[in-house]
């Protein structure tokens, strides 16, 4: 409903305040100041921003900014106009807390309302991206009632989802 | 089990194929088989698990980023604080004998004293100690059953008698005065040695425990404003050094100077546990802070300093100062108290043209001789002096060596006015001593940086910025193979840089919070390949999760984070009318962001911060005003304080506690209506402001609120706070430039 030229300058608005985001999320890694970040960092910054890629996804990403010959740093130079894409296009979306759920009581076979402790980890490690030692150790400190040693999953949920809010 | 590799593979092909359908519903697929439905499942918890750290992990680095710009902020406070004292020492022509030594008094250069002075002015035979004392007892010379005694009572938590603490400082002084400027330690001698920088007592009691001297360590400064316990670090780091003089070393940090023990707590816990003694204490480790050695050579490879080192680095030069001449390092040179004859200009009321509107700081400057005010305009004199101020204050800052440039020809007491002869004379002699002084600050205040070069350090205030290039030529220049360092708080305990020539070591673990930090130390042997032990020294901090962990600090972060911009709210709400010219009351909260870099200078990411500073949007749109009183209440006190006023309190809060504990010389806590008379007449002076003396002892008597016949610093506080709204109102009064 508003003139052509009203809307392009509100986009060049959004844009340029998305840029200003992600130029201060990739300089809270920039630790040489030099406009570089280390290429393992990148997966953070891009979660921190709002998506919520799976590995093998970020990798992708990772593919469209490093090097021809990779140094082991990625550019704001090429991050800059990926990322901006990613968000305008509002790609890989955080996953609601109702479908985290239903993946939840799908590996709970017996639909006890919770999972073993050696469940999770079986399948935090053994399926999917696995988690490596230390992903597990830290998913367990939390998520373990030390009680009962089972995961009540439901509760798990809503105390992470309170937590990020 | 399948494979790692194996599994990626067919996650990335499902992925592919299933990748725009994530955001549908989970079950649209009901003919799939149960493997893959589980993998997926998998898939989705881990992805939204690692996401969550992510965000964890950003969110501990952005506190990290706080605490520090913060700190280094409170540090750039003190030196401004301090540059501006020793101008207004520069400045104000006191009027009387009395009020000339008050003000010496006040900032004078102390002088290291004799032996025989010294033990005269902290004569610690006369401190009896009675036969009710049931703490340790020293004799001298020390033996090990004393240092072990000493530790086994501070694990006890009793407290040394103040007759051996005398004794101990003296003891150490006198160790102190036989050993160089650059300590020189061979690995020959003992197997290994351990440095340390700044500690809790904790770990230094099980090291000793466990190692029974068979080495040799070196404690690189900061030995206290470290937690509550820096007078017991204290004591038995002398101790252990005058029973074991071959195996320990020390450094002096930035923080053996009793000018930044006034500010960041050192003073008061001294004062606080040797209620009756504490001055004397005081007094004696000013004269044994200056005579710890400046820094420890390694097999004449390795070089250990607090700080860091500059372009103008010499090691030479170094060995061969006498350091014990200064006694703060803030102090610069010595300087006398001088009166100023004002510029002619200023007398016949002009104002130079293009003088910017008043800056907000915490202490406008003036430089009026009494008689002037009625000669020249207030208003313009006002503000051509902010202006000068704001001028002075850097001129002061070169002035005790904050400089860039090697061989800075610039004259001692720079100001815009004419120097007399008497003055310039004095000015060339004393470059030499501002040479060796910046030698010394260099070494105790630099930090390193990623680019090189070498410039100042305007964040701390002091020292310099060194780059990897400055680096590499000291070390080479000297043989060198490597800079052993501390001054900054590293999360692992230890950071190298400058392609591993630089190490940084930080030995005080929770250093901002519990769990912010690990603390390290560091071994050398002979082959001088550095190993690293790394701890956290609380209990706590191991059974919190790492969430936990990162929420605590983060609390901590951001109540001091909100501090800050509640003390500048006045300042804020200029910089948002600023993006505000519809006067909607409202900004983008990218605006906000860059507003509020604009006007606190922290260097934060504030768009990264956003989410836990401002909780209420509409539309992506910020009201701030409501955000800034919603700040307020947050900040206000319980006790009936005028909202409006609680702003110039909170900016100088810190900064009136370091006055009052200047001006209050004898730590009592107190100060008396004399001393107050004498404080009030300078600060009048300099804000502009005319009181008569009776209007003076009137204040003081109505300010002491008890009529005890002192003021103690919440009273002072009160005074400030009456003397600021006086202000305020004449100020209303005028008219001004810009349009807040």
């Amino acid at each position: 409903s508003l003139p052509k030229k009203e809307r392009d300058s509100q986009t060049q608005t959004i844009i340029a305040d998305i840029q200003k985001k992600i130029t201060d999320a990739f300089e809270v890694f920039d630790h040489e100041c030099n406009k570089t970040v280390d290429v393992r960092e990148i997966g953070t910054i891009i979660r921190s921003l709002g998506c919520c890629p799976s590995e093998s996804e970020l990798h992708d990403l990772l593919a469209e900014v490093e090097e021809e010959e990779p140094t082991g740093y990625i550019r704001l130079e090429k991050f800059l106009p990926m990322m901006t894409k990613v968000l305008m296009e509002r790609r890989y979306r955080p996953i609601p807390e109702d479908i985290l759920l239903r993946a939840f009581e799908v590996l709970d076979e017996n639909k006890c309302g919770h999972l073993t402790k050696e469940e999770l980890v079986k399948y935090m490690t053994e399926e999917g991206e696995p988690f490596t030692q230390e992903e597990m150790e830290e998913m367990l400190s939390a998520a373990v009632d030390p009680e009962t040693n089972t995961v009540r999953y439901r509760d798990y949920i809503t105390m992470m989802v309170v937590d990020e809010n | 089990m399948r494979s790692h590799q194996g599994e990626l593979e067919v996650s990335r092909k499902s992925l592919t194929i299933e990748r725009d359908l994530w955001d549908q519903t989970f079950f649209s697929f009901m003919t799939v088989k149960k493997e893959f439905l589980t993998f997926k499942a998998a898939v989705l918890i881990q992805r939204w698990y690692r996401r969550y750290v992510a965000r964890l992990e950003m969110r501990r680095r952005c506190t990290w980023r706080i605490f520090q710009s913060i700190e280094y902020s409170c540090e750039q406070d003190q030196i401004k604080l301090h540059n501006f004292f020793s101008y207004l020492m520069d400045h104000f022509t006191p009027s009387s004998s009395k009020e000339r030594d008050f003000i010496s008094r006040m900032l004078t250069e102390e002088e290291s004293y004799k032996d025989t002075e010294l033990e005269k002015l902290c004569d610690y035979e006369s401190v009896e100690v009675l036969d009710s004392y049931t703490g340790p007892h020293l004799s001298f010379p020390l033996l090990p059953d004393h240092a072990t005694a000493l530790l086994e009572a501070f694990k006890q938590k009793q407290q040394l008698h103040a007759h051996y603490v005398l004794k101990l400082l003296h003891e150490t002084r006198r160790h102190l005065m036989q050993l160089p400027n650059i300590n020189h330690v061979s690995t020959c001698y003992s197997e290994e040695i351990t440095i340390w920088e700044g500690f809790a007592v904790c770990p230094l009691l099980t090291l000793w425990h466990l190692t029974y001297f068979l080495f040799s360590y070196v404690f690189n400064g900061d030995f206290v404003d470290r937690g509550k316990q820096s007078v017991e670090i204290l004591i038995i780091l002398f101790a252990f050094l005058l029973v074991y003089p071959k195996e320990v070393h020390l450094n002096r940090g930035n923080h053996e100077d009793h000018m930044v023990n006034l500010r960041y707590g050192f003073t008061k816990e001294v004062m606080q546990k040797y209620k009756v003694h504490g001055k004397k204490i005081l007094k004696m480790l000013q004269n044994v802070f200056c005579w710890l050695p400046l820094a420890t050579l390694i097999d004449q490879k390795v070089l250990i300093v607090h700080g860091g080192v500059s372009d103008m680095t010499d090691l030479e030069l170094l060995a061969k100062i006498q350091r014990h001449k200064f006694v703060s390092v803030l102090r610069g040179k010595k300087r006398k108290g001088k009166s100023r004859h004002m510029d002619s200009k200023v007398i016949n009321g002009e104002s130079p043209v293009g003088v910017d509107p008043p800056r907000s700081s915490s202490f406008p400057g003036s430089c009026l001789q009494p008689g002037l005010a009625s000669t020249a305009s207030r208003t313009e004199l006002s503000q051509w002096v902010r202006q000068t101020v704001e001028e002075e204050l850097e001129k002061c800052r070169r002035q005790v060596g904050f400089s860039e440039t090697p061989g800075d020809k610039e004259l001692t007491c720079v100001s815009s006015v004419t120097m007399t002869e008497s003055e310039l004379e004095s000015c060339e002699t004393s470059e030499s001593s501002q040479g060796e002084w910046k030698q010394i600050v260099d070494l105790l205040w630099s930090d390193p940086m990623p680019q090189e070069g070498c410039k100042m350090n305007t964040v701390r205030g002091g020292g310099c910025y060194f780059g990897p290039d400055v680096t590499e030529n000291i070390l080479q220049k000297h043989s060198l193979q490597l800079l052993i360092r501390s001054h900054e708080c590293k999360q692992e305990g230890y950071e190298f840089c400058h392609n591993r020539k630089v190490l940084t070591i930080f030995s005080a673990s929770n250093y901002y919070e519990i769990g912010s930090n690990r603390g390290a130390y560091v071994k050398l042997g002979p082959d001088l390949v550095p190993h690293f032990v790394q701890y956290q020294a609380n209990k706590t901090a191991h059974t919190l999760t790492l969430r936990q962990r990162i929420s605590r600090v983060e609390e901590s972060a951001f109540r001091a984070l909100r501090e800050k911009l509640f003390a500048h709210t006045s300042d804020l709400i200029c910089a948002f009318k600023g993006y505000d010219q519809e006067e909607t009351g409202t900004i983008t909260l990218s605006d906000w962001a860059t507003a509020v870099e604009s006007v606190l200078h922290l260097g934060l990411p504030w768009r990264m911060l956003r989410p836990q500073l401002v909780h209420s949007t509409a539309g992506g749109l910020l009201e701030y005003k409501s955000w800034l009183d919603y700040l307020a209440v947050e900040q206000r006190s319980k006790e009936h304080i005028q909202s409006s006023l609680l702003e110039t309190i909170y900016r100088n809060r810190s900064n009136l506690e370091t006055i009052f504990r200047i001006i209050d010389s004898d730590h009592s806590g107190l100060i008396s209506f004399e001393e107050f008379h004498q404080t009030w007449t300078l600060f009048s002076s300099h804000m502009n402001i005319e009181l008569t003396d009776d209007g003076i002892s009137d204040l003081a008597r109505s300010i002491d609120f008890n009529k005890d016949g002192n003021i103690d610093f919440n009273e002072f506080l009160e005074a400030f706070r009456l003397i600021e709204h006086t202000h305020c109102d004449d100020k209303a009064a005028l008219p001004t430039s810009d349009g807040c």
